[in-house]
């Protein structure tokens, strides 16, 4: 039975975590990602979900409380944005290193000083070695069906899943959202099976300091030291990238929407340039890839789903055809370039791979980024590789002297 | 035998072996409490010297199943404990965080404030041994003044000790508790209590540390004594608003005859360059608090 | 073949002597005169004070009471509690284990 509404992708969030049956509810108020937490303590006081719901003091605690009732084995989930995601910053190592399966969505903000409360992605991209898989949604409907993927996701690899989409752009945009039934969700996601032991019946000590060396046990079993442990949440993320693929075609099959596993490409097969991006402003890169198209430039588009782990073979296989590359990114690592450039361009490295790289830094701090402007700035780096120009980092309709 | 003799549980939770300074302070009243508690509980517990006590991976030195979480969130580590437990049908199992001075009065106090205010249904422990003392002893607001530390290595620390108690008292919790590690059967009895009630407990526990004070592993109990016989320390608590004295300080605001501060303050190394005015600063504030602590227990 | 360590996180199990014997780490040792033990003298449990004060827990409250001198620390609490008199810190000689 069809269930259409138009909804904004933070009720889109918000209705995904209900479909889950999430069991224990931390959250904080930030702007953008508010009103995901408004609406579930909708539902939670009047008793349409039936969860715990702990209206903590600090997102530091927001996430301290996602990792110890995890611990327990209570399916959580916790929402914020920009300067939130950073005050739990730690946690969010803590969360990865105690490999529980906590779904975070991030309503993606820029960071201050000074203080901005409009979009990018560098609050998001600033977490990118912190062990969470990362997916970036393109609309209201990716952001339900990515939610309810990565619970799955989640508690199969025992790592931390943080769902982003863009705030404002996103968040408080409205699009037509197909809600899938209740009980096929719930028979899409099997229960959780934590793998940690705490209760009184079986005493451990959880996450305690653990040496460089390894060390036999009491029973004599030679137990890892932290680089053994550190070593097991790289196997994880590295292995995800297989579960991320194969949930995404089982979420297809089920429910009749394909959102593309780590990438998803738009009249890639036979471009001249390829554009790339994440999130929204790669759904905006597709309307500008039909402007070149009509003027006669053939380009089409790579959008990244999944940031970590970094989708490095389909990476290889859909940039290895293409004799440009431009990336457009809401980040910058200062000192550098985007981090998405700098990955795509690290994945490419010992393929053979010559194709020139150029980096667009664009909507920083909600700054509107046009498809007409992202269409000349991909006229203006053809032109800049036709010079020789190999490599270039522009920052899109920004004062720079 | 003992426990018989003495009316508490004969099981040892701390295993031998541990990796707890010889003659720790925290140790003595870690064993009583978890006496008092029994098997069915969930510890939390931050960056501290408790973190050291329970041992490394992969072996641990107490039998009681315990989380570690990061120095500033003992509280929201419990809050979750107690939430995730709720949604597992587990509610039967208290949930003890336990954390320093420092978890509990400084970097702790954001997110037990939190928990305290939201009324969860765990309790909270204090060990309060005066500094941070796993790093080697560097000041905290617990620290009182004219104490040398690593941190006040010269001039001495300068404020005085933060009353941690009445900030808690501040949250309209139902049970709070000051004890002593040098009064085990004091802190027992305190525990036992506080098991049974519902809601946010606050128990305190003053123990001495000799590597941070500064004086013999011999003299802790002998320490912990001597700042409650001088009035330093108060055995106590607060049930529903209602102050209680206990056990020894019970004894005293009856018969009222407390040694003078200098008792205490003369057996440490970390007070041999306390000022004459912070010393005559310390026997007033005693003298102040004593003063409140028997009008309100008169009421 | 080695059993490999199937935890994802760092989860200990309780033993004794995570710290090793920690009895290595005395420089004197508690002797106990059972002439002055209450116990012993009473024939029967009394007094008691240094199992209540042992930290670590590892007197043997019994008739006579016995300290596990493979974990005692020798920190010297029960020596200065007892209110007989009947435990002495000996301080190992130099060089002595």
């Amino acid at each position: 039975m069809s269930d259409v509404q138009i909804l904004t992708g933070n009720q889109a969030a918000a209705h995904a975590v209900k479909l889950c049956k999430v069991q224990v509810i931390s959250a904080y108020p930030i702007t953008p990602s508010t009103p995901v937490t408004e609406t579930i303590s909708q539902w939670v006081e009047r008793g349409e979900l039936k969860a715990e719901y702990i209206r903590v003091e600090s997102e530091h605690s927001v996430m301290t409380v996602c990792i110890s009732a995890s611990t327990v084995g209570a399916r959580t989930f916790t929402s914020t944005s920009s300067h939130g995601l950073l005050y739990m910053h730690e946690q969010l190592h803590w969360a990865a290193g105690s490999r529980l399966p906590i779904v975070l969505a991030c309503v993606n903000r820029g960071v201050g000083a000074p203080w901005s409360i409009f979009n990018d992605q560098q609050d998001s991209i600033a977490q990118r070695d912190t062990g969470w898989i990362q997916i970036y949604c393109r609309d209201n409907q990716e952001i339900l069906d990515s939610l309810i993927q990565a619970y799955r996701i989640a508690e199969q690899v025992y790592c931390p899943v943080m769902v982003c989409y863009d705030g404002f752009i996103l968040s408080h945009t409205m699009m037509p959202v197909h809600i899938p039934d209740a009980d096929k969700v719930c028979r899409f996601l099997p229960p959780y099976q934590p793998h940690t032991i705490l209760c009184p019946e079986d005493p451990r000590n959880i996450n305690p300091v653990i040496f460089p060396w390894q060390r036999r046990d009491a029973e004599g079993v030679l137990r890892g030291g932290y680089m053994d442990l550190r070593w097991k949440l790289q196997h994880a993320l590295e292995g995800s990238r297989d579960v991320i693929v194969e949930t995404c075609r089982s979420f297809a099959e089920e429910f009749g929407r394909d959102h593309g596993g780590m990438l998803w490409t738009y009249r890639a097969d036979d471009a001249e340039v390829l554009l790339t991006s994440m999130g929204s402003l790669a759904t905006e890169a597709t309307v500008a890839v039909d402007l070149l198209r009509e003027q006669g430039i053939r380009a089409g588009l790579v959008g990244i789903r999944v940031y970590r782990p970094f989708p490095r073979r389909e990476v290889r296989e859909v940039f290895g055809k293409a004799p440009a590359i431009v990336v457009f990114e809401k980040n910058i690592s200062y000192g550098y370039e985007g981090a998405l450039c700098s990955d795509i361009k690290a994945s490419l490295f010992g393929t053979g791979i010559q194709t020139p790289v150029h980096n667009f830094i664009a909507g920083l701090g909600g700054r509107d980024v046009k498809a007409g402007e992202v269409a000349e700035a991909v006229r203006s780096s053809l032109a800049a590789i036709e010079s020789g120009e190999r490599e270039k980092q522009t920052w899109l309709n920004c004062m720079t002297e | 035998m003992p426990e018989k003799l003495f009316k508490v549980h004969k099981e040892e939770h701390i295993l031998p072996g541990n990796r707890a300074c010889s003659g720790c302070g925290l140790t003595l009243a870690y064993r009583y409490l978890l006496k008092a508690l029994g098997k069915n509980i969930i510890v939390t517990l931050p960056a501290s010297c408790l973190t050291v006590l329970h041992g490394l991976y992969p072996t641990t030195s107490v039998s009681i199943p315990c989380l570690n979480c990061t120095f500033a969130s003992t509280a929201a580590s419990a809050s979750g404990l107690v939430a995730g437990l709720a949604a597992m049908n587990r509610s039967d199992i208290t949930v003890v965080a336990i954390a320093g001075d420092g978890g509990t009065f400084d970097i702790g106090i954001q997110a037990l404030s939190g928990a305290a205010e939201r009324g969860t249904d765990f309790i909270f422990v204090c060990y309060d041994n005066e500094g941070y003392m796993n790093t080697g002893t560097q000041r905290s607001s617990a620290t009182p003044a004219g104490a040398l530390t690593t941190t006040t290595p010269v001039l001495t620390k300068q404020q005085n000790k933060k009353d941690m108690m009445k900030i808690m008292e501040g949250h309209d919790i139902p049970y709070l508790a000051s004890t002593s590690a040098s009064f085990p059967l004091d802190i027992y009895d305190k525990f036992v209590k506080a098991k049974r009630i519902k809601g946010t407990r606050y128990v305190q526990i003053a123990t001495p540390c000799p590597p941070g004070w500064a004086f013999s592993p011999r003299d802790t109990v002998k320490i912990g004594r001597l700042a409650v016989e001088t009035g330093i320390v108060v055995l106590y608590e607060i049930e529903d608003g209602k102050f209680r004295f206990t056990g020894r300080s019970k004894t005293l605001a009856e018969k009222g005859t407390r040694a003078p501060v200098i008792n205490f303050v003369e057996r440490q190394g970390r007070f041999r360059k306390m000022s004459m005015e912070q010393l005559g600063q310390l026997q007033r504030s005693v003298n102040n608090k004593w003063a409140e602590y028997l009008k309100r227990a008169a009421e | 073949m080695e059993t490999k360590d199937d935890n994802l996180s760092a989860m200990c199990k309780p033993a004794a002597g995570e710290a090793g014997n920690t009895g290595d780490w005395r420089d004197a040792t508690p002797v106990i005169d059972y002439t002055k033990c209450i116990a012993s003298v009473k024939n029967r449990p009394a007094c008691y004070l240094c199992w209540l004060y042992c930290p670590e827990g590892i007197v043997t409250a019994g008739v006579p009471i016995e300290i596990d001198m493979t974990y005692c620390k020798g920190c010297g609490i029960c020596a200065e509690e007892c209110p007989a008199k009947a435990i002495t810190m000996v301080m190992h000689e130099e060089g002595a284990p």
